[in-house]
């Protein structure tokens, strides 16, 4: 028992995931609540999810959502490979140190003034050379773009650091030009953190509230901006159901994602104990 | 041949750099410039609504530089340097008790055997998956004066009326809680899991107690996580305006509510950009700090990795 954990700290874990856990399951419940009342359990019911699908504010609004993270998440990944790229293969190249305190430093700035600063950026821009005309969807995507990319290089780069880099030597030797490799050896090789990377970035530009609220336009409000806007009113029942299908579709992915990767992880190390017996 | 490729791995490996820096040089630097500007000009109607800093009319070079929006800062101290000392108390606090719940749920998750450490470990990820925005809407639905919790706690004939747990510093902490305690628990599981048994073992052969052996051991060799826990809670915790907008009272407002409110509803955006700075400049310590130790340990682990492959 001396390497396990003792009582007080075992309650101590499991009220910690209590909290991370009541609020949401109470919280699903009452979405099949058929009184509009929290505290008041009128029965079962999927009134919620139905008004929900008549909603064209919050349906319009996330699509909205769906198309910013799709496109922040795509461009992030991309830079975020090349950042990873740089940091891991090129050396004391030049601008090194600027790279790194510019594509680390987005990591930590408060969202508050993330918003701010590219909003204003945005309108001097516009004032120069009248572009971007307006802030709307293209600002929001560029905005998650910019914190999105850093996280991204944070993945992708510990995956890079784990490379074996014989297999791209050997084809530099036999040939391969630079392009060539990166495309036909080193990116299936790190595919898995490209993905995880691009999960990432969806899933902050998805949630992103603060920075979109400063960047976006008349017309352009996300899902957050919209829910952030119905909470501030109070409890609303319809958001407990989206609420709801949003927590069940991303909690269905990520077991699904831990068992596959679970089963990789464990047949691996049975292949590996077998193969190590003489 | 062998020209044309080297031409392109040069031009590649340039292209590799330049893109990204020069996208974080136009959308990340440029518009801390461009906040540091506008805190020293002056609010006018307009759009938009502050003159320019600096420019050319027909009597050539011209600016408007002024100290106006810091000494309104100064001059009512306590409607935006009192939020910022509440945000640093707020998120002192709140990195604590973080740290008090996650401490043990990391060990918890380390010392399991590997299929029940999957199990926790998703249970960790997935609230880091969903929207902070939905989790707490969830909590003021327990926490309401109408929510779930009174609504028990009077049908079960604790209570006659309702405790007032909303707009309170507690409704704050547990939002921050929910926010932010899969973010301490990572760094500290990711040193715990590096802990050898045979170490704690020999500790305890020798005599050590149980309470001797976390002191002596355990707690120092998972301080790197701690400190990397804490500045990754305490520095979004400060600038939070979620938690403060939705689960706080007049008690509770923070410098992140305060930027918010003189850019939405004051349309105020120089003293808005005055704030940023303020905040900037409380955060500007605990930054360069999570930079120097994130440096240092890229450093060792890069030093451990060649020691360990010659």
């Amino acid at each position: 028992m001396r390497r396990g954990i003792s009582w007080p700290a075992l309650w101590l874990a499991i009220i910690g995931f209590g909290i991370l856990y009541v609020p949401v399951v109470v919280m699903v419940v009452y979405s099949f609540n058929a009184s509009r009342l929290v505290s008041v359990w009128a029965g079962f019911s999927t009134r919620w999810y139905g008004e929900l699908m008549q909603n064209d504010q919050v349906l319009s609004a996330l699509a909205k959502s769906l198309w910013v993270a799709v496109n922040a998440a795509t461009l992030s990944t991309i830079f975020g490979v090349l950042i990873a790229l740089a940091f891991v293969r090129y050396g004391n190249f030049r601008f090194r140190l600027l790279l790194s305190a510019l594509a680390s430093t987005p990591l930590v700035m408060p969202e508050v003034v993330t918003g701010l600063s590219l909003l204003l950026l945005f309108i001097a821009m516009e004032g120069f050379f009248g572009w971007p005309a307006g802030r709307g969807i293209d600002t929001i995507i560029i905005a998650h773009t910019t914190f999105g990319m850093c996280f991204a290089a944070v993945v992708v780069q510990s995956r890079l650091r784990d490379f074996d880099m014989s297999i791209e030597e050997a084809a530099s030797d036999l040939g391969a030009t630079q392009p060539y490799i990166f495309f036909s050896i080193t990116l299936p090789i790190i595919a898995p953190a490209v993905v995880a990377a691009w999960l990432l970035a969806f899933t902050l530009s998805f949630d992103d509230l603060v920075i979109a609220s400063f960047v976006s336009g008349p017309g352009s409000s996300t899902l957050p901006i919209v829910v952030f806007s119905k909470v501030r009113l109070g409890v609303t029942p319809e958001i407990n159901a989206l609420a709801t299908i949003m927590i069940a579709l991303v909690a269905a992915s990520v077991i699904a994602a831990s068992v596959i990767i679970y089963r990789n992880a464990t047949g691996r190390a049975v292949a590996e104990e077998k193969g190590s017996q003489p | 041949m062998a020209a044309a490729r080297q031409w392109i791995s040069r031009h590649g490996r340039r292209l590799v750099v330049a893109l990204p820096l020069v996208w974080l040089l136009v959308f990340f630097l440029m518009p801390l410039v461009e906040v540091a500007q506008t805190s020293f000009t002056v609010a006018r109607r307009g759009i938009p609504p502050f003159a320019p800093l600096w420019g050319f009319d027909e009597d050539g070079f011209f600016t408007n530089f002024n100290l106006e929006n810091y000494s309104l800062l100064l001059d009512y101290w306590q409607d935006y340097i009192g939020p910022a000392g509440n945000s640093l108390r707020l998120a002192f606090v709140s990195t604590l008790i973080c740290l008090l719940f996650a401490y043990p749920m990391a060990w918890w998750i380390a010392r399991s055997n590997p299929r029940q450490r999957a199990i926790l470990l998703v249970l960790v990820m997935l609230p880091f998956w969903t929207s902070s925005l939905l989790r707490i809407y969830a909590l003021i639905g327990l926490l309401n004066p109408n929510g779930f919790i009174n609504s028990m706690l009077i049908f079960l004939g604790v209570i006659d009326t309702p405790i007032r747990m909303m707009q309170t510093d507690f409704s704050i902490y547990m939002g921050m809680l929910l926010t932010y305690l899969p973010l301490m628990i990572l760094p500290l599981y990711a040193v715990m899991i590096r802990l050898e048994d045979d170490l704690l073992d020999a500790a305890a052969d020798l005599g050590a107690s149980r309470v001797g052996v976390f002191v002596t051991i355990v707690l120092p060799l998972t301080v790197p996580g701690i400190v990397a826990g804490s500045l990754l809670v305490f520095i979004p915790a400060v600038g939070e305006f979620v938690i403060p907008a939705l689960l706080g009272g007049p008690e509770q407002i923070m410098v992140g509510k305060v930027l918010w409110t003189e850019f939405f509803r004051n349309r105020d955006w120089p003293v808005a950009s005055a704030i940023a700075m303020l905040l900037l400049a409380i955060l500007a310590l605990p930054i360069i700090y999570a930079r120097y130790q994130d440096g240092r340990e890229t450093a060792l682990d890069r030093a451990e990795g060649q020691g360990g492959t010659s």
